[in-house]
């Protein structure tokens, strides 16, 4: 039989707000354990929390960005559990009225365009973190990220592919970095997603029972889970078996997941209104203001790479995928007129290094400028292609600029024809069978010896005058 | 007459006359403590060097500036639910034997900055919940008048302690009647003001919506000079609230001339004692005279705030009690097996059956399938009660009663039937589920000699109605020179 795979998912988005949801501490991450912390956000016995206006508008700024609708009056609601890494044994959040609800965002998979619903957006505060097995003594919990503020973004279940998911959560991201809602680094935990999942005989209206799967930490460890998933659902089904609802946990190294918790175990937060906490009365006008306020979104900058700098539609996408890339990208062609060199750099010889050196776009250590100023000196034959190639690594090494790069390691083009002369010399002079090849009219050999007088001067020879030198010492 | 046996305002004077230091005055308080707190035991912790000290740093402030406040050298002393910075903060639980916070309250804050001397922290019910101060884990606060009987509570220690000159004045919690049951019980004047006109930052919390710090006093005008120096916007409480406070002395007026008073009728109904309801009704009786026009009216649904407030109250607590499960404060059982047990055997040992008692009745109210049947229907009767005072306020400027079903009763009387003990609260809960501000006055005594409160409610921010009232009340009676002979 042929099934559906049915998936919405849960996404946790880190705030890039300075300070914590509740009181004045750094959201930094890192830091010694408990140094970015305080009475307030450890719930101290007798502290009140007083709530972070920008936190707000972060949360409305991905509201708007996800064409949510906007509440006038929320409230925020205490989510009551026992667990060591929360010191309150209540998580501050909100239930039943959030901040925004009812968006959408529109993906793109294998050229088609889809509408994915979010169902709604609320703010939340995060909890610590226990620190194991690094003492003998037992566990010991770091309380700095507590009340760092985050956005759960939750979709409805409108995917039906690992490929949608992910499509969903590179359009999410790119969007929340657009709107610096978030710098989304998931390897710091900014971004974390659970999956609901079921499955469903092709056709059938009625959805499946669903599990849901926490701990990814990865857009790699959410599609290898939800592949994981989806077949292990599948071929329960098809033996006969039948699916269970309960929280299941990934494992990314083994590659499989674990049930957590049945429905019967599930936790009854006893959510209730949070008596410290007054309710969010939003005013029109504000709410516009913030929509005013918001930078150029993902889509809308792609289709106008496509129309201003004739980009392909597939490297409009690549390149606007992260706001970093889009904004390096932006800075090189404002210094440089050959956008479709821009272009071609970064698709080709920025992303490998990339690769490579296992970096993000944000670690590039050098501004856009620099590429346009590199581009700028091969078009005017100050360096040849396979020199540019050499100072473009060099300035992910240094971060320098590739006119001090070229000036320092003296790279720079020889076009005077006294020093060349000699150098051609030389070559002839070791290949007379090449010499003689071309004598008897074989141009190809002409081509060899270019690349040998290059070859030795280590390519900084202009390759013209060479070959000018070259046709007048073999006349 | 000692030192200790004057109001603020009294030893105010001294002080600006240079009769008295606020070393002297201290000195006094720590005397009459060291002689008197082994037998009434309103004390967990006596802060007797720092106080010295810093009433020798205020007076050394007083001889170069003069008294700037009119607090400054005035000793006090803070429920032991009020955080104090490098200070014991018990709320006379195990739970937070040894919990010293390392920040002061923002009405300590304020305390200081008036520069009141702090003599130490007093005893309670424990985490505010009781009317009897029998709830405390370290010791039984008795009453000034009689040491048999109970000083009410919770905030038992705030009123014995004033009743029997060991402070001249002290902070109390009210989370439904602690700072005005324990008042009327010990003779002394009580406030809970309007919810949000005092900070609730360092306030360990029981019940959010409902706890409000409030100032217990010898008279009249030391109530008005305290509450002067706690009330006022602060931004580490998201719940207070900004509005202009004015100056409390202000009110201090003898006149009631026109004044419209309402008595609610079901207020003096069943189970009111006789002699509670006669001095209720010549308190009545006194301010006609005295040219307000006093009438009985019904005020509805009074016989469902009892069930509302501990349903909200219990809910609040179940919530904000969760913290200590022996991880980050307080106690922490020696023997357990895991994680689970550990909680478990943590908070078995640590609360006191009360409290335990109300963490299981506020779970029970919040768990699904239950929400809707309890917490929620007790949110719709807070809005039923806020309207019948809405209505009662259209038509009068205060309203009166009594603040207790009884005089303070004796000791253990009521320990074994909690439920009894609920009952107490009937007629004050009311006021802190519709967020109003409530005083109580000294207005008669029982055939036992026992102390009646006359409890005095008012609209929001209306405290300078309520202090005018009392004032004038004060002014035309004696009931507040009565003094416990102790």
């Amino acid at each position: 039989m042929e099934y559906e795979i049915v998936i919405g998912l849960e996404v946790h988005s880190e705030l890039a707000t300075k300070s914590k949801i509740y009181c004045s501490c750094t959201t930094e991450f890192g830091g010694a354990p408990n140094t970015h912390c305080c009475p307030i956000c450890t719930g101290m016995p007798g502290v009140l929390p007083v709530l972070n206006k920008n936190v707000v508008e972060y949360a409305v700024k991905a509201g708007l960005a996800t064409n949510c609708t906007i509440a006038g009056y929320s409230k925020q609601d205490r989510k009551n559990y026992f667990y060591p890494d929360l010191p309150k044994a209540y998580q501050t959040s909100q239930y039943d009225l959030p901040l925004c609800k009812e968006g959408h965002i529109d993906i793109n998979v294998d050229g088609k365009s889809k509408r994915i619903g979010i169902t709604r957006i609320h703010i939340e505060e995060d909890a610590g973190k226990l620190i194991h097995d690094e003492w003998e003594t037992g566990t010991l919990v770091d309380y700095n990220r507590c009340g760092v503020p985050l956005i759960e973004i939750v979709s409805e279940p409108d995917m039906r592919s690992a490929e949608e998911a992910r499509a969903f959560l590179e359009s999410l991201k790119a969007i929340l970095e657009y709107t610096e809602v978030s710098d989304c680094k998931m390897q710091e935990g900014s971004l974390r997603a659970d999956v609901n999942l079921s499955v469903r005989p092709k056709g059938q209206k009625e959805f499946g029972t669903r599990t849901e799967m926490k701990n990814l930490n990865s857009f790699r460890a959410i599609i290898r889970a939800i592949e994981a998933e989806s077949q292990r659902q599948i071929e329960e089904i098809e033996s006969g078996g039948t699916i269970v609802q309960e929280t299941r946990r990934w494992d990314d190294t083994k590659g499989m997941s674990y049930t957590m918790r049945s429905k019967e175990e599930a936790h009854d937060y006893r959510y209730f209104p949070e008596p410290d906490l007054v309710p969010i009365v939003l005013e029109e006008e504000w709410v516009q203001k913030v929509k005013e306020s918001l930078p150029e979104l993902p889509e809308a900058r792609k289709n106008r790479y496509i129309s201003q700098y004739a980009l392909p539609e597939y490297d409009a996408a690549i390149i606007t995928s992260s706001k970093v890339l889009a904004d390096f990208f932006e800075a090189a062609v404002s210094e440089s007129s050959n956008s479709k060199a821009v272009s071609n750099w970064i698709m080709g010889d920025l992303m490998r290094i990339l690769k490579d050196k296992d970096m993000e776009v944000q670690d590039i250590p050098f501004p856009g400028q620099y590429l346009a100023a590199m581009i700028d000196m091969i078009d005017k034959g100050s360096i040849s292609g396979t020199i540019a190639k050499k100072v473009f690594e060099k300035m992910f090494q240094t971060g320098k600029d590739p006119e001090s790069i070229v000036k320092e390691e003296g790279l720079q083009v020889v076009s005077d024809e006294g020093a060349l002369v000699s150098v051609v010399r030389k070559v002839l002079e070791a290949n007379p069978q090449s010499v003689s090849d071309y004598r008897s009219g074989k141009e190809k050999a002409m081509g060899f010896l270019v690349g040998q007088a290059m070859k030795e001067t280590k390519g900084k020879a202009n390759p013209q005058i060479i070959n000018k030198i070259l046709r007048d010492e073999l006349k | 007459m000692e030192l200790y046996q004057l109001t603020a305002h009294e030893l105010g004077r001294l002080i600006k006359d240079r009769k008295a230091s606020a070393v002297e005055i201290t000195g006094s308080l720590l005397d009459r403590i060291e002689k008197l707190d082994s037998s009434l035991e309103s004390y967990i912790t006596v802060c007797k060097e720092e106080s010295l000290k810093r009433a020798q740093s205020v007076q050394d402030k007083i001889d170069r500036d003069g008294p700037v406040s009119p607090l400054a050298g005035i000793p006090m002393a803070l429920k032991d639910n009020i955080c104090t910075m490098g200070i014991k903060t018990t709320c006379a639980s195990k739970m937070l034997e040894n919990f010293v916070p390392p920040y002061d309250a923002t009405v300590v804050k304020k305390l200081y900055n008036s520069d009141a001397i702090l003599l130490g922290k007093l005893n309670m019910d424990e985490f505010a919940m009781g009317g009897s101060t029998e709830n405390s884990f370290f010791k039984q606060t008795k009453n000034p008048w009689d040491l048999e009987r109970v000083p009410g509570g919770s905030s038992g220690g705030a009123a014995a302690s004033v009743a029997a000159h060991e402070s001249i004045f002290s902070l109390g919690s009210d989370t439904g009647g602690s700072i005005r049951q324990p008042a009327s019980f010990c003779g002394t004047v009580g406030l809970k003001p309007t919810y949000g006109a005092v900070s609730r930052f360092g306030l360990v919390a029981f019940a959010s919506s409902l706890d409000q710090i409030g100032p217990l006093t010898k008279d009249i005008t030391d109530c008005a000079l305290v509450l002067n120096a706690i009330c006022g916007y602060d931004s580490m409480d998201s719940t207070s609230v900004k509005t202009d406070y004015p100056d409390y002395t202000k009110a201090l007026v003898n006149d009631v001339k026109g004044m419209k008073i309402g008595i609610p009728r079901d207020y003096l109904g069943e189970g009111l004692n006789p002699d509670v309801k006669r001095a209720v009704l010549d308190a009545a009786e006194t301010f006609r005279r005295l040219g307000a026009e006093v009438e009985e009216f019904p005020l509805p649904i009074t016989e469902y705030a009892i069930p509302a407030y501990y349903l909200i109250a219990c809910a609040e607590a179940s919530s904000n009690l969760a913290r200590y499960d022996g991880i980050k404060y307080g106690y922490r059982a020696e023997k357990f097996t895991d994680l689970l047990d550990l909680y478990r055997q943590t908070r078995s040992e640590g609360f006191g059956n009360e409290v335990k008692r109300r963490i299981m009745l506020g779970t029970y109210a919040l768990s699904s399938g239950y929400y809707d049947a309890y917490y929620k229907k007790a949110l719709q009767v807070k809005t039923l009660i806020k309207k019948g005072f809405d209505e009662a306020f259209e038509k009068y400027d205060m309203v009166i009663g009594p603040t207790s079903p009884t005089t303070a009763f004796k000791i253990g009387e009521k320990a074994e039937n909690p439920l009894e003990m609920y009952l107490v609260d009937i007629y004050t809960v009311s006021v802190n589920i519709a967020g109003l501000p409530g005083l109580v006055v000294p207005c008669g005594k029982d055939a036992n000699g026992l102390p009646i409160g006359l409890q005095m409610i008012g609209k929001p921010f209306s405290e300078s109605t309520l202090l005018r009232a009392g004032y004038t009340f004060e002014q035309n009676t004696e009931f507040h020179k009565n003094k416990a002979e102790i």
